[in-house]
């Protein structure tokens, strides 16, 4: 049963990355499209972690554990780019 | 099938459904700050349901503490960029005028800038 759920949960949340690629594209301010970055840092995480227990690989959990440390720095790097003409009001 | 593997497939499931809702969040909340709370809260607990499923059918106890600290980091991140992101967003004007506040005119002859917001349209 489990060797059937795992893959289907995977299916899924990447199904969920691939949706979110439309806020990406829709905008319409920067911000929003880091939304979809931080969407797609915790979903990548969830998919590791799916992988590494369906194809009993425990190093993909170190992938997952390297993948979530870097996932605040996009945010901070994005914090400090200055802000362009397409966000003011 | 033993009761361990059907609660790890119901956690896997059930945290599957909240990356979903953070998803549909995403996409039909009207501004970037609800859009922000519905992302990190939802998929930190899908994180959290999705860590918890492996967890369930681990012997050895230290690959569930490898699973709680990623957990724990994946929360930690989230609170930081989303702090990050809604600061440089209220910093750059896109930020509404609040329900609790007068809109920024004066009634009568008010015909505000920012009417996209529904305290502003209901005074007109």
């Amino acid at each position: 049963m489990m060797s059937l759920i795992l893959p289907t949960t995977a299916l899924l949340l990447l199904l969920n990355l691939a949706v979110g690629l439309i806020r990406v594209s829709r905008g319409p301010t920067p911000a929003d499209r880091m939304l979809a970055a931080l969407l797609f840092g915790t979903t990548t995480v969830a998919v590791l972690l799916l992988l590494a227990e369906w194809m009993a690989l425990p190093a993909l959990r170190d992938v997952a554990l390297l993948f979530v440390m870097l996932a605040a720095i996009i945010s901070v790097a994005f914090a400090g780019m200055p802000t362009t003409d397409e966000e003011e009001p | 099938m033993n009761p361990q593997e059907v609660i790890a497939s119901l956690l896997l499931l059930s945290g599957c459904l909240f990356f979903i809702a953070g998803t549909i969040g995403l996409l039909r909340f009207p501004d970037v700050f609800s859009r922000l709370h519905a992302l990190t809260k939802a998929d930190n607990l899908g994180l959290f349901l999705i860590c918890a499923g492996p967890a369930m059918r681990r012997e050895p106890l230290c690959s569930a503490g490898l699973l709680l600290i990623v957990w724990m980091l994946g929360l930690l991140a989230a609170t930081v960029s989303c702090h990050l992101i809604a600061r440089r967003a209220v910093r750059s004007g896109q930020m509404e005028p609040r329900a609790s506040e007068p809109p920024a005119c004066v009634p009568r002859t008010c015909v505000p800038r920012t009417c996209a917001s529904r305290t502003c349209a209901s005074r007109t």
